[in-house]
């Protein structure tokens, strides 16, 4: 492709970032997003652009273990953190949970959701009411009641019988 | 039944749970360039002049179109250049594209695009824009190409007016003790998706013209272009993967023409154009916002005499589908109410506003507000329980619709059933109202709901069966799947009908307009009904050619077969049979010789009997069933600063049957948490020069976890004779009360009558205000 010189390529460099326990090169410019990292340099398209200014949540990853939105995260800051999105997570069972209680519709909100209830379930494995509001208000699911959500988080926390 | 009414999981549920689920802009590849809108930052203004030469000099700009004249676009009216030329008409809409190698790169340039604008007087309201004096929002209304079924007014703002006039008003008016008059208006607001809208555009060498979006209606897309640029229909391929929210959103046609104009700008290379949420929020059509008044009156006994309704749509400044939503407006006008004497005008009115989609209802969220809180006027006036009001004058078999359809059994759905039960669940007995302290109340609002889905007449529905050599089948719908699960309940109905395991049924969840044949639109809450009663079709083909087969193998007759798990066997011996396997492409004796041939099974559907309406009296046959609802709501209201929390929100519907019950509760609640948000805090906030200011998630506010209240579900199951298996819509239905019963709520418990959305406590303060 015919590329005319520009800031562009100047501002470009290679870095390394560990995503879902894999070490990857990529080139990136300073001012790339984790997100857009992620899902045009990286083909990890699992994680969602809603509002690309922290509102939506639909971006959420996990970084050290922690939900972050990686819309609000520069891919260069990610460097030397772990980076865990949506197609790391494997048969967890936020998933299996999600797909019982029909906690979801579209699906598009669905990994950020999934996303930031694993790292809630990992801090806070008895959590309580008002802290699963906390975290889980940070993103919006436009197609469901949030109750089906909150059922499959409940499904899981620590000390749950199991079954809904 | 064993399938049907069962919560079979979502065929798509483990690519959703794991990333791995695919929305239109989720494709990409190196070759694709990046499309990049410039959009008004004004309502309504002159463009005198666009200075692109900035822009060009930015790396990687390959295309700039600015000014350049295309053929009107739009549905019931052409009215839209798809990218403004002479005047911008609302703020967000699309006055240039840029095309670039990447999306910063378009981004860079879009911004240096200098624009001249020379601002024009706004028409901020569809009430404003009735006015003699309004100013215009199309000069040239009379010289753009109609459908049917619209009906301009040149030299206005009025793009269409319905008229209903049914029975003598005269008899009716003198017959009413009893009289309210209200008036109710809100303002435009956003579906607010969780995915954007996103279209990509390629035109292939041999001329074929590939696209890709997100959306309700591709099969619309690939008619409307070639239509609109005099493509062969045929040439043009549609392709919509998994849709990320839609709510009638997606059903109008945007984003597609300008990828396919910016890909023919670059020689048909591949294009992408994806909106940022403030575009999706302003650029794309809205929600609908409505002036509305109703007068309503009644005999002694509390039964609806006359009604005249006025109903002023803010269809935005291009018609596209707000023509269709008045029109649905018009058809149900009076809610769920047998009126005998009826005079409804219904219009739809340009304003400089961004125009209107569809939304979940089409219309009827909108009305049963203006309805709804009118009947509740009228109860408290008549000192009489609500939902008593609403119970002696609720629609049943044997009388007409507005639009003078005489129902029957199957037709219409029990709102008396509906409002005993959500009376039950909702506790009604006990009372509306509960003092908690001197400071809290609970209050319990209710409404009501119908509707019937205005859809073309001649809408189809296809779906074609083709058999695996294991004997398992795959189902292909033009369905979009935009999360109502749709395409599992279609292989729920055929599991059900050819008696074997749902498992065995592999869903194509892609839509592409060459390969699955048409479904008209995923609107309306038509999929199940419409699509379904193609998948019986085309089960009954399947088992008839599966039978020939079998009937000759085991030399029996036909008519001495049955069908079920996956094998077609003797009535009297079941262990005499064959499996699908062994003959689903033909038999095949031991010698080699096959018979049969490769089982492919067809069906389609298309609505029987409806009718145009007749421009003067509105008589017509708009739509096939009227599926009711019954609704309450719960808050908690602060008598010190008029806040309120939600407690709980109850829908009872008539579904005619379950398909899925999970799935069938989720669409409700769903729909009710959108209703309320709708209802309570949605809104464009507009400024003097038609700005909206609030085109963010931050600003514009859905509802978030948490905030939601309990949610109660109830069906009632009357069965529609013509549905499959009974079923009626169920989509929409748990949102259209919501506004209705919220703004009852809150108009008890303030003790002032509320006459706007969203109900904000400004709103609640401000009323409160008025009155003192
Ligand atoms: S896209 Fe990151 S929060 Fe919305
Ligand atoms: S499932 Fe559609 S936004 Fe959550």
């Amino acid at each position: 492709m015919r590329r005319r010189e520009g800031e562009e390529t100047v501002a470009s460099r290679t870095i390394t970032l560990n995503i879902n326990g894999e070490e990857r090169n990529v080139m990136v410019r300073n001012a790339d997003t984790l997100l857009y990292t992620l899902r045009g340099k990286l083909g990890l398209s699992g994680s969602k652009p809603g509002c690309l200014n922290g509102d939506c949540g639909a971006c959420t990853v996990n970084v050290d273990g922690w939900p972050m939105k990686s819309c609000l995260m520069l891919a260069v800051e990610a460097e030397g953190k772990k980076v865990m999105t949506i197609e790391g997570l494997r048969n967890a069972p936020i998933q299996q949970a999600f797909v019982k209680e029909f906690a979801f519709q579209c699906g598009y909100c669905t990994p950020g959701f999934i996303m930031n209830c694993h790292a809630l379930l990992e801090q806070h494995p008895n959590a309580d009411d008002k802290t699963i509001k906390e975290w889980l208000e940070s993103n919006i699911c436009r197609c469901t009641s949030y109750i089906e959500i909150e059922k499959a988080v409940k499904s899981v926390l620590r000390g749950h019988s199991g079954g809904s | 039944m064993d399938v049907i009414g069962k919560s079979v999981i979502r065929k798509e549920a483990a690519d959703k749970v794991t990333g791995r689920a695919k929305y239109t802009n989720d494709f990409q590849s190196i070759e694709m360039l990046s499309c990049k809108m410039v959009i008004s930052p004004y309502g309504h203004a002159k463009i005198v002049n666009i200075d692109t030469s900035k822009a060009w000099k930015v790396p990687g700009v390959i295309a700039i179109i600015a000014g350049k004249r295309y053929p009107l676009t739009g549905e019931a009216i052409r009215d839209r250049p798809p990218i403004a030329v002479d005047k911008v008409r609302y703020h967000g809409e699309p006055v240039a594209l840029v095309v670039a190698e990447t999306p910063s790169q378009a981004k860079t340039a879009a911004d240096l695009i200098k624009v001249q604008y020379e601002l024009l007087p706004v028409v901020n309201s569809p009430a404003q824009a009735f006015q003699k004096d309004a100013p215009l929002v199309h000069e040239r209304l009379g010289e753009y190409k109609l459908e049917a079924d619209s009906y301009p007014v040149p030299g206005t703002n009025i793009a269409t007016h319905y008229k209903i006039r049914k029975g003598n008003m005269e008899k009716g008016w003198s017959e009413s003790e009893t009289v309210v008059e209200a008036s109710f208006s809100f303002a435009p607001s956003d579906h607010a998706a969780m995915e954007t809208r996103c279209a990509t555009a390629e035109i292939v060498p041999d001329g074929n013209i590939m696209i890709t979006t997100s959306s309700q209606a591709p099969f619309m897309v690939k008619r409307l272009i070639a239509d609109y640029f005099g493509e062969d229909m045929g040439k043009i391929i549609v392709r919509t993967p998994l849709v990320g929210g839609a709510y009638g959103g997606k059903a109008s046609v945007q984003l597609e023409v300008l990828a396919y104009l910016a890909s023919k700008e670059v020689g048909g290379r591949p294009v992408k154009l994806l909106n940022t949420r403030e575009e999706d929020i302003i650029t794309s059509a809205c929600h609908i916002g409505l002036d509305a008044t109703v007068k309503l009156g009644v005999d002694r006994s509390g039964k609806i005499r006359a009604a005249e309704i006025r109903y002023l749509w803010d269809g935005g400044a291009y018609s596209d589908k707000a023509v269709d939503v008045s029109r649905s407006g018009a058809v149900d006008c009076t809610g769920p109410y047998d009126v005998e004497n009826l005079w409804c005008d219904s219009y739809c009115m340009y304003t400089n506003h961004p125009y209107a989609a569809p939304f979940r209802g089409f219309s009827h969220s909108e009305l049963s507000f203006a309805i709804e809180r009118t009947m509740d006027l009228l109860a408290q006036k008549l000192n009489m329980d609500p939902f008593e009001l609403r119970y002696i004058n609720a629609i049943q078999p044997g009388d007409t619709t507005p639009t003078r359809v005489k129902l029957n059994k199957s037709n219409v759905g029990n709102l008396r059933k509906c409002i005993e039960k959500v009376k039950e669940l909702f506790k009604w007995e006990e009372g509306a109202i509960k003092e908690i302290d001197d400071r809290f109340i609970r209050v319990k609002g209710v409404s009501c709901s119908w509707k019937t889905s205005t859809i073309d007449t001649d809408a189809p529905s296809g779906v074609i069966l083709t058999f695996n050599r294991d004997g398992s089948i795959n189902l292909m719908s033009g369905v979009v799947e935009i999360g109502t699960g749709t395409k599992t309940i279609l292989a729920q109905i055929l599991a059900e009908r050819m008696r074997m395991d749902v498992d065995n049924i592999h869903v194509r969840m892609e839509v592409d307009t060459q390969t699955t044949p048409e479904h008209w639109k995923t609107v309306a809450s038509r999929g199940t009904f419409m699509g379904g009663r193609a998948v019986l079709r085309a089960a009954e083909d399947a088992i008839n050619q599966l039978k020939e087969i079998a009937a000759c193998a085991l030399r029996a007759p036909k008519d001495d077969l049955e069908v079920a798990n996956s094998r077609v066997f003797l009535r009297d011996d079941p262990s005499i049979g064959l499996h699908f396997k062994d003959i689903c492409y033909g038999f095949k004796y031991p010698n080699g010789q096959t018979i049969g041939q490769q089982v492919i099974g067809r069906g389609s559907y298309i609505l029987r009997h409806l009718t145009h309406l007749d421009p003067e009296t509105g008589a017509g046959k708009p739509g096939p069933e009227w599926t009711v609802a019954a609704y309450g709501v719960e808050i908690e209201f602060d008598k010190r600063d008029y806040t309120y929390r939600l407690i709980k929100a109850c829908t009872v519907v008539d579904v005619g049957n379950v398909m899925n019950e999970k799935a069938a509760e989720g669409q409700v609640m769903g729909a009710m948490s959108m209703g309320l948000a709708f209802a309570g805090r949605e809104t464009f906030y507009f400024d003097e020069l038609g700005r909206v200011l609030n085109p963010q998630l931050r600003t514009y506010r859905p509802l978030r976890y948490g905030e939601n209240p309990e949610y109660l579900v109830g069906f009632v199951k009357t069965p529609q004779l013509d549905g499959p298996y009974g079923a009626r819509g169920l989509g929409e239905h748990g949102l259209m009360g919501m506004p209705g019963a919220l703004g009852n709520a809150l108009s008890i418990a303030s003790g002032v009558s509320l006459h706007h959305l969203p109900l904000i406590p400004e709103l609640i303060w401000r009323a409160k205000e008025a009155v003192k």
